[in-house]
């Protein structure tokens, strides 16, 4: 995914960073495709409860994952102000409901963490480092495979 | 190397065609008084493939083609008799050619044994006619057509019509035919292609080698050439050498004919003037005549000029009317909103669109389209091959093959339709002893045929078997567990038994159908082209399996309806009738059940809106609109929705491929204001529902 990465850039890597219920999160530039803003999705029947539903991207039908939902804190009631993160994932289009895309940031794998053991939040599962700045902040980086809902009836 | 894979890709293309001429020529050969030019189309089919294969170093096709090719010549001089003792045999070679092609294709390893088999007798056929193996171009082929001095007489035709019947050609080429590249075998190649021909080489003026100057070449060809072309033919294939040749062109039958007009070696056709000898003009040299074809006439029998074109432009061609489909929609939309849709010039324009946007979408369908042939004529193997497994007498009889369908759909069909073969040879056909009992002829026949019914392809197998033996059918299902002994079913019902998953009716399980596959995959993969399949059978006379598909994947007419604040798309050809709820038909079943009385029948009322869990109670009857709708195996049920808007075409998207299936959903399309409707699948909802009905076996076995 990160072939355009130049050689002196080894060690670090560039991210997508989007709040989320007032937490910073973020997802590898290189999966992001797109930022919509959010329009009214079609409802999925038997869907689970944080696939918001589908929308047409350019003749496409794409999945729309409320990231708040998923990661535990409670439906987001979409308005014209949140924003969808249409991302490539295995050959698979998804978007993620976020409230705003906040920057693009380069970050060192060093500053790079290991999620602390912190009981079974079902945030957790879905995060695979957390990345430190100096000033304080804290970007959560989110694990795009674990997140997804799995395809279902093996038939496709 | 990628130019390499690319022309051999090509190769193995060609070979594809070939194949299917080849088969196809070989049956025709089974019927007597085939035409000879079938024969000749074989034996260049089986020709074309040893020498690509040969260029590519595939030894082992080369060697089985060669062996084929030796006894197919044998077959074309008149040496062997296209007779009921060669033609399996043939049969089965082409078969095997057909799967050497294929593995070397695939780079693996074919079936040497049968390869083995059939080389040794197709050896002891060369070994009982003829001489056959090296010379095969030029060994002087016998043939029947009477004395042969060219003044004489034939015996069979009048006389007089001279293009009816030959030539005889003298050809002695000059030093410079040599020069100029050109090649005699080529030019009598060429020659052979028109008709019978019999090639004397005369080499009696060819000097010694040591007093031999390459100025005299001396060779000397006597052609005898029984074609029904005009001499203008004739002709043509000497165009382009009759000034560095000795050339006579004797017409067989009426021996008068004049001495041939290309005749001796006339170095300069008299039409240049002498006027201007000296300008340097352009054109000094004896300018060849125009050249209307080329040298060796191209293959005889091409179809039409084609092009191959990667299917991923096609389908890109396809997406792209999808969307052009979908801005129409929008546009309508737009000019409904802004009010303008009553102005004439508007609604004209529109209408253009909108009917060339339909003719595009036709067109392209139509390159997709291809005819059934592909996979009707790989049937006529597989019954060979039950037929053999099985020791029964087979014939199978094709019609329709001509009917198109979508590619993918082509492709897709081939699985469930061998399956449904092998089916009607094994389990359908009784055997020879049976039949004669029942006074039927002992070869059993199994007809394929296709055609367009009403917006859809109907297929049909159907046997002259003994038809489903009911009772026994019904008797493993209650064995298996997949019946409730004792429930009464009809007939029809029956026959569903037979796509019930689990359900094999043989008791030993043969060879041929027990592979652990069953009707209820067949039924599947029908039903996931979006097709359905149907039995009817009848005791003693035969059992016939029709399969009626859509004619695309891509496009489907839908119904468009309101539920829940959603709007989702229903198949039209699934709905029956559409009605206001009435209370006079309505009738409570219990608690909860709810059937609608309809012609007769009493259907479940399905709400739509809870099925898709849109909403937790089911919603009152009088407020909805209730959809009749029939499935496949003749459930009919009714649909309560919110309300029907419109009809219109949908392009079919797939839902599966960024999502996954969603019960009751058969794909979604996009709609005229952009957004995604989900299209009804009501086979799956009628099924689902039903299996909180009252029989849960005969559910099951609807569903397949």
């Amino acid at each position: 995914m990160l072939q355009s990465m130049s050689p002196n850039s080894v060690g670090k890597s560039d991210v997508v960073a989007f709040k989320l219920a007032e937490q910073d999160f973020c997802i590898d530039i290189g999966l992001v495709r797109e930022i919509r803003g959010w329009s009214p999705t079609t409802v999925l029947p038997h869907a689970p409860h944080y696939v918001k539903g589908v929308i047409n991207l350019r003749g496409s039908v794409v999945t729309v994952v409320d990231l708040s939902a998923r990661l535990g804190f409670g439906a987001t009631e979409p308005s014209q102000r949140h924003v969808v993160i249409i991302a490539m994932h295995e050959g698979r289009i998804v978007g993620l409901l976020a409230d705003l895309v906040s920057d693009i940031v380069t970050v060192n794998d060093e500053h790079m963490q290991a999620v602390p053991d912190i009981a079974s939040d079902p945030a957790r599962e879905f995060i695979i480092g957390m990345i430190t700045f100096e000033d304080g902040r804290i970007l959560r980086k989110i694990d795009l495979a674990q997140l997804l809902p799995t395809p279902q009836g093996g038939a496709a | 190397m990628a130019d390499m894979d690319e022309i051999q890709e090509m190769f193995f293309d060609e070979c594809d065609e070939l194949l299917e001429g080849l088969a196809t020529g070989l049956r025709q050969m089974d019927e007597p008084g085939h035409d000879k030019e079938t024969v000749h189309a074989v034996f260049r089919a089986v020709h074309s493939i040893k020498g690509g294969a040969a260029a590519f170093g595939l030894s082992d096709l080369v060697t089985f083609a060669h062996r084929f090719e030796t006894v197919l010549d044998l077959l074309r001089s008149d040496k062997l008799e296209a007779a009921a003792g060669v033609m399996p045999i043939m049969h089965r070679s082409s078969d095997c050619l057909a799967d050497l092609v294929a593995a070397a294709r695939q780079s693996s390893e074919p079936d040497h044994d049968r390869r083995e088999t059939l080389l040794a007798e197709l050896d002891q056929i060369i070994a009982a006619n003829g001489d056959g193996e090296d010379d095969l171009v030029f060994t002087p082929l016998a043939i029947d057509i009477g004395p042969v001095d060219p003044g004489g007489h034939l015996a069979e035709p009048d006389a007089g019509t001279a293009s009816g019947t030959g030539f005889r050609i003298h050809f002695m080429p000059d030093a410079d035919l040599y020069r100029s590249g050109n090649d005699p075998a080529a030019l009598l190649h060429a020659l052979a292609k028109l008709g019978e021909i019999e090639v004397m080489l005369d080499a009696e003026m060819v000097a010694p080698l040591e007093d031999w100057s390459e100025d005299q070449p001396q060779l000397k060809w006597d052609v005898l050439l029984q074609t029904d072309e005009a001499r203008e033919e004739v002709e043509a294939i000497f165009e382009f050498v009759e000034d560095c040749c000795d050339l006579r062109i004797v017409a067989l039958g009426g021996g008068q004919e004049p001495p041939p007009s290309g005749p001796e070696p006339d170095p300069l056709p008299p039409a240049i003037e002498d006027s201007s000898p000296a300008e340097a003009s352009p054109v000094p040299e004896p300018a060849p005549p125009p050249r209307p074809r080329a040298a060796p006439p191209a293959e005889s029998g091409q179809p039409g000029a084609t092009i191959r074109v990667s299917l991923d432009r096609v389908d890109r061609l396809m997406n792209m009317i999808g969307e052009l489909v979908i801005k129409e929609a929008m546009l309508s939309q737009v000019i409904q909103t802004a009010g303008m849709s009553e102005d004439p010039d508007v609604v004209a324009g529109l209408d253009s669109i909108r009917q060339l946007a339909g003719d595009i979408q036709e067109s392209v369908m139509a390159i997709r389209a291809q005819p059934l042939k592909l996979v009707f004529q790989r049937m006529h193997r597989i019954v060979r091959e039950a037929a053999d497994a099985t020791g029964k007498q087979v014939r199978l009889v094709t019609i329709g093959e001509q009917t198109e369908v979508d590619k993918t759909m082509v492709e897709r069909l081939i699985d469930p339709l061998t399956h449904m073969i092998r089916n009607s040879v094994d389990h359908g056909l009784e055997d020879a002893e049976t039949r004669r009992e029942r006074g039927k002829p002992e070869e059993g026949t199994i007809t394929l045929s296709a055609a367009h019914r009403s917006g859809r392809v109907q297929i049909e197998v159907s046997d002259d078997g003994g038809g489903i033996n009911r009772p026994k059918v019904r008797e493993i299902a209650e064995e298996k567990g997949l019946v409730a002994p004792g429930v009464a079913l009809s007939p029809g019902e029956i026959d569903q038994l037979l796509f019930m998953p689990g359900f094999s009716s043989k008791e030993e399980v043969s060879a041929l159908s027990g592979r652990g596959v069953g009707l209820d995959v067949v039924r599947r993969e029908i039903m996931d082209l979006g097709g359905r399949v149907m039995i009817h059978s009848v005791e003693a006379e035969g059992t016939t399996f029709s399969i009626a598909l859509p004619l695309t994947l891509a496009v489907l007419e839908g119904m468009l309806i309101q539920l829940c604040g959603q709007t989702m798309v229903l198949p039209i050809n699934s709905v029956q009738e559409t009605m206001r709820a009435n209370p006079s038909i309505l009738h409570g079943v219990g608690q909860g059940g709810r059937l609608l009385s309809n012609r007769g029948d009493l259907l479940p009322i399905i709400d739509l809106g809870c099925v898709f869990g849109l909403r937790d109670e089911a919603a009152p009857l009088e407020e909805g609109v209730l959809v009749v709708v029939e499935t496949d195996s003749q459930k009919r049920a009714a649909l309560l929705i919110d309300g029907i808007f419109d009809q219109r075409q949908v392009v079919i998207k797939s839902l599966e491929e960024n999502y996954g299936q969603v019960p009751g959903v058969s794909a979604a399309t996009i709609l005229g204001d952009g957004k995604i409707a989900l299209i009804v699948d009501p086979e799956a909802i009628v099924m689902s529902s039903s299996n909180d009905y009252a029989r849960p076996a005969m559910a099951l076995a609807a569903n397949g």
